[in-house]
């Protein structure tokens, strides 16, 4: 297992260190403004863009930029580690404002999973036990409506009804806990984790269903009734246990994505996260901050692979023997 | 003489050079570890030395438990697998390493029926379209004609030809294996690798399955490798039997002779295990239980591979002569005309007496 | 005459369908005696599964029709509730199924599946039970006990995953054991061993045994008595030498016919012309008509009753006794 582990590490840094390369030459290869005019802001002169150049290395060929990128992130710059430079639009550290941003973007996934995960899989055991009757029948329909509503539908939809017409909920922004208290920073996200739950609970509902419904006609599940098991017995213990451990893989990843930024959620709600920084990045083309975006990104998703492939031969005696 | 012996099995004479020649096949499945680089730490011994002549229009029968290799022989012997040592001749020319256009021209030779009639047709193609599969792709017989073919064949396997059009779910098990058997005899290849292909059928579509393959055989002068894990369904159809056991050729004989006059105690123990459908007679035959379980290929014993499991050696008494079955791997030797085996201690007439009191079919 | 263990009273088993109702188990009638071994032997689709599957209370109540009685010590299971069944599933009848491999959940150790069994049903610690289940696989000869209790079923070869269901399904001391097709899927030596083992067992559990099988070889060795089943009923039922040395149905000789023998030496084996029916269009008249090699006028239009010859021996044909005693004598046993 150790070796295992050791072997999807090595992979890991390899990947991130790919996809940070192709993000580089992606940024380099396209056509778009140059980054020093950006930073030099209204008063150009050439002077100072030659400067400018010097200053954050925009004078090297790209693939040197890359490494130099690189070579910061490891050792650490001038402000701090891990270096991961200025924003050239804010002018301010990097390093500060990912953090903050990040955690705005894990309260929303993590807000997010909870409710999804909840409904999605109740939904979908449900239907499971009672398949084809009306109830699974509507549940299923539902979730195929979910599935075609994109969050920048709901999103405005939800508003429009909740907090224009009828007042219930707050508008859009982010309020923190700390500052704001409970009330305040709960109510005002809970239009952002219902919108952006309802599409995964609608595809986790599919997914539990058929996966519970292909499990309980497994074998085992014949044995476990002939054991005169209670059926409560033979569905939690024999059926979920299996037929829930696929999801474990899919959920990880899901998190993951979500983690590198709900670009369109945090959008249309205002919520300071990576999402909303990568749409500015990338419309200031802010280099750095892309790169930096991108490597945080890749990291999550990377990590949880790593962490779901761990879990999954936890869960499954099977795959641990290879 | 017993009513076995009065009636020989069927008898094919032997002439010329063999279709199929195989020696020294050997095939492992790598086992590896390593964190970046994968280091082979061990095999799998799947096939470990076999050497095996099969004659044109002649059946040999080869039997053996799981992990016994037969399977990955006869793919070897195709050359879906490549072998890791040894050489395969085919109709007098080495294919061993055989590759591209020379192959593929081989390959219409050399066909395979396969075990499982409901995974091995693709089940969103039509009968049609399978059983022409291979008349299209190695285009010996014009576009235009191909339906007509495919139609003969299946008339020749006792299918309706208007079914031409039906999917296979549609159809029976046995009528899917029939399926199977017109798609192997598509290109009118020489030989037919059988793998199993009654195991997974009721007892009564099998007779009809291996009567067609019977009947084909004399029909189209096939050859025929069939490989099962019954000694009696392989009686019906071979001239000639092997018995395989953890990947090396225990025993082989011509006819009846391995039915009568084993010789392999492994040969004995299959022989002995087969049910009789004759209540007196099976309480009185000798049953020999194997203890345990076939060890596994990546680790074969030392010796003589069937040791560990053996009755005879454990009723030898005598140490020394233990001790060569533990350490001194037996060759196959021979044991009369066409008759080899492979043990230093061959069954005596005694317990061949008690094992062969097979059932006659008839009142006890 | 003691009461029989197991009374199965004109059970029928229908599955409503899209292309109609599929009649799996058609007016099934037999006893079952303390101890005793009956062998049911027949093809796909002769219901011999799903009769056994119904005593078990595992057919789906909502997906399955089922009319008749089946009592057992008495009590007609058919009525109970699935509280009822759960009570008698384990303590009462155990069953072991075909395929070893799919049949253990993979998920849990093997030792702690049989536990759980026992914990079911007696009120004992979760430490004593897994006590009870090491015992249970010494018994059935799995060597190690301790330590493969604490495996899992994959880390098991096809015998032994085999053996440890056995040894589940005996860890109570049911009265009645049903094995149904234990070794269709295990090899030829390991099948000899896993037999060789029911028998022991039986003996030492006084356990009654129904063996659920295809193969008329396996029957003939192990069991008192034996029932032929085809499209949902039983042809003919007997003791073993009934069956093998005086078979009294054109199905049964269609059987023998078509296995192949060691012993025998003919190059052709002679089938069962034709496949068996479909559940949902029967034939009229004796289901077995369309395949008969012997079928006259009466065949097609009048069901043949299940009509006792002697003893325990009974078949279901239109032909007369004589004529069939013929037929026997001449073709079916002169075959050498």
């Amino acid at each position: 297992m150790l070796r295992y582990i050791i072997r999807r590490v090595l992979w890991a840094i390899l990947v991130l260190l790919i996809v940070v390369f192709i993000t580089y030459m992606i940024f380099f290869l396209l056509p778009s403004g140059d980054p020093a005019v950006r930073l030099a802001g209204k008063n150009q002169t050439p002077q100072l863009l030659e400067q400018i150049r010097q200053q954050f290395g925009l004078n090297h060929p790209w693939y040197i930029q890359y490494l130099l990128f690189l070579k910061h992130a490891v050792i650490g710059d001038q402000y701090g580690w891990p270096g991961l430079g200025l924003s050239f639009i804010s002018k301010v550290p990097l390093k500060g404002i990912i953090f903050s941003r990040i955690a705005v973007t894990a309260q929303l996934a993590v807000g997010a999973a909870i409710v999804w995960l909840i409904v999605g899989i109740s939904v979908g055991i449900l239907s499971a036990l009672r398949p084809h009757t009306v109830g699974d029948r509507t549940a299923m329909g539902l979730a195929v409506l979910a599935i075609s509503m994109p969050v920048f539908f709901l999103g405005p939809l939800a508003l429009y009804i909740f907090w224009f017409k009828l007042g219930w909920l707050p508008g859009t922004g982010y309020y923190s806990l700390g500052q704001y208290g409970f009330g305040t920073w709960f109510s005002h996200w809970i239009l952002p984790w219902v919108v952006l739950a309802v599409l995964y609970a609608a595809f986790y509902a599919r997914l539990s269903r058929s996966n519970l419904m292909e499990t309980m006609s497994e074998d085992y599940i014949r044995t476990a009734r002939a054991k005169g098991l209670t059926e409560k017995r033979v569905v939690l213990k024999h059926g979920l246990r299996a037929g829930l451990t696929p999801i474990v893989t899919v959920f990880g990843l899901d998190l993951a994505a979500l983690l590198g930024g709900a670009i369109i959620t945090e959008s249309i709600f205002n919520l300071p996260g990576i999402g909303q920084l990568t749409v500015q990045a990338v419309g200031g083309q802010d280099l750095n901050t892309i790169a930096v975006i991108t490597l945080v990104a890749a990291v999550f998703v990377v990590v949880a692979n790593l962490v779901v492939d761990v879990l999954y031969a936890f869960l499954d005696p099977r795959v641990r023997f290879e | 003489m017993s009513v076995a012996e009065a009636t020989p099995m069927r008898e094919k004479p032997r002439s010329g050079e063999p279709l199929l020649r195989l020696q020294g096949i050997v095939k492992h499945f790598p086992i590896t570890r390593g964190i970046i680089f994968q280091k082979k730490v061990g095999a799998v011994h799947a096939v470990d030395g076999v050497d095996l002549d099969i004659y044109p229009g002649e059946t040999v029968g080869l039997v053996g438990e799981t992990g016994c290799g037969k399977s990955t022989l006869a793919r070897v012997a195709m050359r879906l697998h490549d072998a890791t040592d040894g050489t395969i001749w085919f109709d007098g020319r080495d294919i061993t390493r055989m590759k591209g256009e020379d192959l593929r021209v081989i390959r219409r030779d050399i066909q395979m029926i396969f075990q499982d009639p409901y995974a091995s047709l693709n089940p969103r193609k039509t009968v049609g379209t399978i059983v022409g599969a291979p008349l299209r792709l190695h285009k010996t017989v014009p576009k235009n004609q191909v339906k007509t073919e495919v139609q003969n064949l299946m008339e020749l396997v006792g299918l309706n030809p208007e079914h031409y059009n039906r999917y296979p779910h549609e159809f029976s098990g046995g009528q899917r294996q029939r399926i199977g058997v017109a798609r192997a005899l598509a290109l009118r290849p020489k030989m037919i690798v059988c793998d199993e292909p009654v195991s997974a059928l009721d007892v009564s579509i099998q007779a009809q399955i291996l009567n067609l393959l019977n009947d084909l055989q004399d029909e189209f002068n096939l050859t025929y490798l069939f490989i099962a894990h019954d000694l009696s369904v392989v009686k019906h159809i071979s001239d000639r039997v092997a018995v395989m056991y953890l990947g090396k050729i225990a025993e082989a004989a011509d006819g009846n002779e391995l039915y009568t006059q084993p010789k392999h105690p492994y040969t004995g123990a299959l022989l002995s295990a087969v049910p009789i459908a004759d209540p007196n007679l099976s309480k009185r035959k000798k049953r020999i239980i194997l203890e345990g379980d076939v060890p596994s290929p990546i680790n074969p014993p030392s010796g003589c591979r069937f040791h560990p499991r053996c009755y005879q050696m454990r009723s030898l008494g005598d140490p020394d002569k233990q001790e060569r079955c533990r350490t001194d791997e037996p060759q196959l030797v021979p044991h009369g005309p066409g008759h080899v085996a492979a043990c230093h201690f061959p069954l005596d007439a005694r317990i061949i007496e008690d094992l062969t009191e097979t059932d006659t079919g008839s009142s006890g | 005459m003691p009461e029989p263990l197991l009374e199965v009273k004109d059970l029928r088993v229908h599955f409503p369908t899209d292309d109609g109702i599929v009649k799996a188990v058609d007016g099934l009638s037999f006893t079952m005696a303390a101890g005793e071994t009956l062998g049911i032997v027949g093809e796909s689709g002769s219901g011999k599964s799903v009769s056994f599957l119904t005593v078990m209370g595992l057919i789906n109540k909502k997906s399955a029709i089922v009319e008749g009685q089946v009592l057992f010590q008495g009590q007609d299971l058919v009525q109970m509730s699935n509280d009822e069944l759960r009570e008698i599933r384990g303590p009462k009848i155990a069953m072991i199924f075909q395929d070893p491999m799919t049949s253990l959940h993979p998920f849990y150790k093997v030792g702690d599946q049989i536990a759980e069994m026992i914990l079911a049903h007696e009120d004992i610690s979760k430490k004593e039970a897994f006590v009870r289940s090491v015992e249970m696989l010494r018994r059935v000869n799995i060597p190690q006990p301790d330590e493969r209790a604490r495996q899992y079923p994959h880390e098991f070869s096809g015998g032994m995953r085999q053996r440890a269901m056995i040894a589940m399904a005996l860890s109570l001391n049911p009265d009645l054991l049903i094995a149904d097709e234990p070794t269709t899927a295990l090899d030829v030596t390991v099948q000899a061993q896993i037999l060789d083992l029911i028998d022991r067992l039986q003996s030492e559990f006084n356990t009654a045994v129904a063996l659920i099988t295809h193969d008329l070889g396996v029957v003939a060795e192990h069991c008192h008595h034996i029932q032929v089943m085809y499209a949902g009923k039983i042809v003919e039922e007997g003791t073993a030498e009934d069956i093998y040395y005086r078979p009294m149905m054109p199905y049964t000789w269609g059987l023998l016919r078509s296995l192949p023998r060691l012993g025998h030496d003919t190059d052709r084996l002679t089938p069962i012309s034709g496949a068996p029916p479909s559940l949902i269009f029967l034939p009229d008249g004796c289901s077995f008509s369309p395949r008969c090699p012997y079928v006259f006028d009466e065949c097609h239009a009048v069901e043949p009753e299940l009509l006792p010859i002697d003893g325990h021996h009974a078949a279901r044909c239109h032909l007369s006794l004589e004529d069939r005693e013929r037929i026997v004598a001449q073709e079916i046993l002169a075959t050498s």
